[in-house]
This record gives C-alpha cells, structure tokens and sequence, in this order.
C-alpha cells in the first residue's frame, strides 16, 4: 500500500463540478475536490458552508434527506458513485462514516461492533470475535473494554463511545473514512485520544474529516479544503494553507478574524 | 357589590366541580356496584367450571377461554398487519403524498366506524363471502363448513376494528426512533430494509407491544363485532379449531341478562362475570400505561 505514497499521491476520491440543491437553495456550488489515499484531507469553514453537506454527499447520505437533487459527480476509485448502476449501499461498505454525535446502538459493545459484518453474512464465532477485537485495538478502545465486552454501549463515556462508533465503522472494513466533526462534543482529553486514533489511521485508510477546530484540522491533516458559502475558496496542503494561504479570505478565516 | 362578585365567583366554582364530580361519582358507583354484587361470586369453581342449568348456576370457564382465545387470535393477525402499515407509512411513503394521506384518511375512518357495523361487515365478507368461497373450494359436496360462524372470523373481525389503534401507537414509536441510529446503521452498507429490521423495529418494541395491549382490551370489551360472527350463546365445551363458535365474556353477559330463564337467580353471576371481564381490561390498560411509561423513562437515558 506504500507504493502509492512515493509516486504522486493517488485521488481516492475526487469530486467534478459537484452542485447540490436544497429544495430552491443552491449549497453546493461546482465543487472539484481532490482527497489523496492513505492522507487526511481537513474541511474547514463557518457554519453552513456547506462543508458537512459536502462530506454526506461522499456516500450518499444526502440520498436520505428529501428534496435533495445533486449535479456533477463523485468519483471513489473512479467510478462515478451517483451513476444509476452503482449500488448506495455497497458504496457505503466501502466509505464509511463518524457522526458528530456519537451514536452506539442500545445494544452491547460486543454487538455495535459485530452489527455491520453479521448483516453482511459473517456467521463464524471465531471469525466474529477476531474481527470485533481488532477493530476494537484499531480504534484505540480494546484495552478499556476487552472484560466488559458484554455491557451496554450506553455504559461508556462520550470519548469512549465515539470511538465504539469507530470501531464499528471500521469492522466493516471500508476503504475510506469520513468523519463529520468526530470529536466536537468531547472533552480535549478524548479529543486528543481521537486525534492520535486518525494519525495513526490513515495508514491503512483513506480520511476526509470535516472540523470547526483549526488547531485540530492543523494537527491531523495533510491537505485542508477551505470551504465558504458552498465554494472552495481554496485546497491546499495543510501547512500552507495554515502559515501562506494565498487567498485573502483564506487567511482572515484561519487567523480567526471571521468565523 | 363586591359580595355579589364574590358570590358568583363562588357559585361557579361549586358548580363546575360538581360537573367534574360526575366523572368520579359514575366510577365510584358503578365499580361499587360490581364489586359489591359480585365478590362473593368468584369462587375458583366459578372460574374453572362451565355454566349449567340452563346457565343459571355454574361458572364462566369457556367465556373466559373463548375470550383468551378470540383476542390472541385476533393480536396475531392485526398486530403484524398494523405494524406493517406503520411501517409503510412512517417508513416507505412520503408524509405529504396522496398515497399516504388516502391510508391515513382510511385508518381514521377505519377507527369512526360503529362496532356494530363492524359485526355486520364481518357476517357479510368473512361468513358469507369469503367463508363461502372456501367452502365451494374445499368441500365440493356442499356441506358448510367454513360459511358459518366462527372464532376465526370473529377475531378477523375484531383485527380490523382494533386496526387503528396498532398503527397509530407503532407510527408513534416509530417516530421516536433517533435519525443518528438509521443513520448509523445506512452509513455501515445495511440496506433500508435490514435497518428497519434490525434497528427501527427493535427500538419501537415497547410502542408495538402498547398497540397490542390497546387493541386487546379495546377487543376483549366489544359484543356486538361477534355477535353475528362466531359467538355462541351456550357451549357445553371448548372450541377444537378455529372453525369452531365459542363463548365470550361480554356476550355472555348479554344473554344472561336479556335471554336468561331466570334472570334474578342469575343476578351473583352476572355481577361476577362483569366484574371479571373488566378486571381483565383494567389490568390490559395498566400493563399499556406502564409499558409506555418504562418505554419513556428509557428515553430519557438513552
């Protein structure tokens, strides 16, 4: 996998002229966005900038909200994912998603994590139970629940249930990460804790993670999209867009003059 | 002046509460009443024995099995159906739709409709129509067999009446379902309809099985849907099958006190079969009320 990372890195994801309309209002305006494999690519921007909307239409969460109609195209390996052949849900398996809120099922960890894979037809207990533990390890969270497999999510703090919530998203094994301001309702020690989680994710996955936290977009990311009034003001590697953007709007926005 | 203000404000405060006492008074004075005239009744041979002499001693065993039988018959065929086109409403169909403004003007109908009316409809299309076709069907020889009255058709009969009161108490639950967890569940590549399986329905359980109470006490406390579609007057034994007629509590009541041959002697039985049959209800609409206030509180926490 780290062939890709020596040549010029590969877009896992790309989006060409892609509008999005709420009923009469136009969210999305044209938008080509690059998101390279095995990196983190940050959205940043005021509130309804369109930013989360953005991220939902990666897997087509939009499709589920009514009076949605989108224009353009969103390419996952190329293959354009809003064509009528390609299969909602068999996109979804392969790009998966972190809610804001956190929200486990009211069942037990054991059974957040084995949800997707027993849906998907896995039925062997060995299987099962090697699969919900390195999902677990991945998402940073098996030590602190390996003995308690069987309590309720419910059970556990806000930290450790969104990363209960990783844990289930990745024991589908996807492919790509979108994550919708995973860590905006947690405390800085678990925030820290996710943060470290995606550093050490994108190794094996594909990450576009949407953030109002600068300093967090600044800490995880390579690349960081700027997003204002439904527009890319401007893509750029993170660092730069951080210490030279080159837009004026850019600038004010990262520095907090506006926001 | 002021003593005339006074004194109206005075008479009208004594006079709306008495209006309210009404309520509390009719309660009072029918419960009292019952359990007065019928306590001493309800002996354990009361409640296992069938009626004899002419219904005027015995007990009420075969009202109480063919009541049990009737709502659970019912429960199987009007829960599922209800919660299916809950489903379909809350899930499948668009809230504002033609389609989904026809059904609910149906259910509401559906729920308007007389219970008598119900009785009627069902010795019409269960007895005479579809119990017919069966027949002409499975017995070329002509013997009725299915064209008859029976606890079959008075439970499809009573499904439909309480139809209503499952889809809407599902609709409710269904509604209160959180969008993160269908969220949750679509953005894992679970399809619509394994979500609603697996996590919509899952978490609406506590709404389903209010329905099925509402629907049962709502069925257990109807004559007149079964007066013409499978009731008996007197039955010396248990219906075998469902094609069977059968004893139900509140017709019995009914025939004991219009068709009895000695309705003073039977006064102690009627009194005790009617306190029985609403002990059943009572205890069918506090199990809903505090399945929904569990259902609540679970919210709350969750």
């Amino acid at each position: 996998m780290n062939t890709m990372e020596t040549a010029a890195p590969y877009a896992k994801l790309h989006t060409k002229g892609l509008n999005l309309y709420y009923g009469q209002k136009h969210a999305l305006k044209g938008i080509d966005l690059d998101m390279k494999a095995y990196k983190v690519t940050a959205l940043i921007g005021p509130s309804g900038c369109g930013k989360s909307t953005f991220l939902r239409s990666l897997n087509r969460m939009n499709d589920l909200i009514e009076n949605v109609r989108i224009e353009g195209s969103v390419f996952v390996d190329n293959v354009d994912v809003y064509n009528k052949k390609v299969d909602e849900v068999q996109l979804r398996k392969k790009v998966g998603m972190i809610f804001q809120k956190s929200n486990p099922f009211p069942k037990s960890i054991y059974d957040n994590v084995a949800y997707g894979p027993r849906i998907h037809g896995l039925r062997d207990k060995a299987k099962m139970d090697e699969l919900v533990e390195r999902s677990l390890r991945q998402a940073a969270l098996w030590d602190e629940v390996k003995d308690e497999l069987k309590k309720s999510a419910f059970a556990l703090s806000g930290g450790q249930q969104q990363r209960l919530c990783i844990a289930r998203a990745l024991a589908v094994e996807p492919e790509v990460l979108l994550m919708d301001e995973p860590a905006s309702a947690l405390d800085p020690i678990a925030t820290a804790k996710i943060e470290e989680l995606i550093w050490e994710l994108k190794s094996t996955y594909t990450i576009v993670i949407v953030t109002h936290n600068m300093q967090q977009a600044a800490r995880v990311s390579d690349y960081t999209a700027f997003f204002y009034m439904g527009k890319v003001v401007e893509f750029d590697f993170t660092e730069r867009i951080f210490t030279q953007p080159k837009e004026k709007q850019t600038e004010d926005y990262v520095t907090g003059r506006f926001g | 002046m002021m003593r005339a203000k006074n004194l109206l404000g005075k008479a009208v405060v004594t006079f709306t509460g008495a209006c309210a006492f009404v309520a509390v008074a009719a309660v009072v004075w029918i419960m009292g009443t019952i359990v007065w005239g019928g306590h001493r009744s309800i002996t354990w041979a009361f409640l296992t024995q069938a009626p004899s002499n002419g219904m005027t001693e015995g007990g009420i065993f075969p009202a109480i099995v063919g009541t049990f039988m009737l709502v659970l018959i019912m429960s199987l065929v009007g829960v599922p159906v209800g919660t299916i086109t809950a489903v379909y409403l809350s899930e499948y169909v668009d809230r504002q739709s033609k389609v989904a403004q026809i059904i609910r003007f149906a259910v509401n109908t559906l729920a308007g409709i007389p219970a008598i009316v119900f009785g009627l409809f069902g010795l019409g299309f269960f007895v005479n129509f579809t119990g017919k076709g069966m027949d002409h069907l499975f017995s070329p020889t002509g013997t009725l067999h299915w064209a008859q009255p029976n606890i079959l058709w008075a439970s499809l009969t009573l499904a439909l009446l309480t139809l209503p009161v499952v889809i809407v108490s599902v609709e409710e639950a269904i509604k209160t379902v959180p969008r993160d967890l269908r969220e949750a569940s679509l953005a894992l590549g679970v399809t619509k309809w394994q979500t609603i399986w697996r996590v919509v329905l899952p978490n609406s359980m506590g709404g389903i099985l209010t329905g099925a109470i509402l629907a049962v006490s709502r069925g257990a406390g109807e004559v007149a849907p079964i007066l013409f579609t499978g009731a008996a007057y007197f039955l010396p034994h248990l219906p075998k099958s469902v094609s069977d007629q059968f004893m139900e509590l509140g017709y019995h009541l009914y025939i004991m006190t219009t068709q009895s041959t000695d309705v003073e002697k039977t006064l102690p039985i009627q009194y005790a079969t009617t306190l029985v049959l609403l002990m059943l209800t009572f205890a069918l609409n506090f199990s809903a009320i505090f399945m929904r206030y569990r259902l609540r509180k679970r919210r709350v926490f969750a």
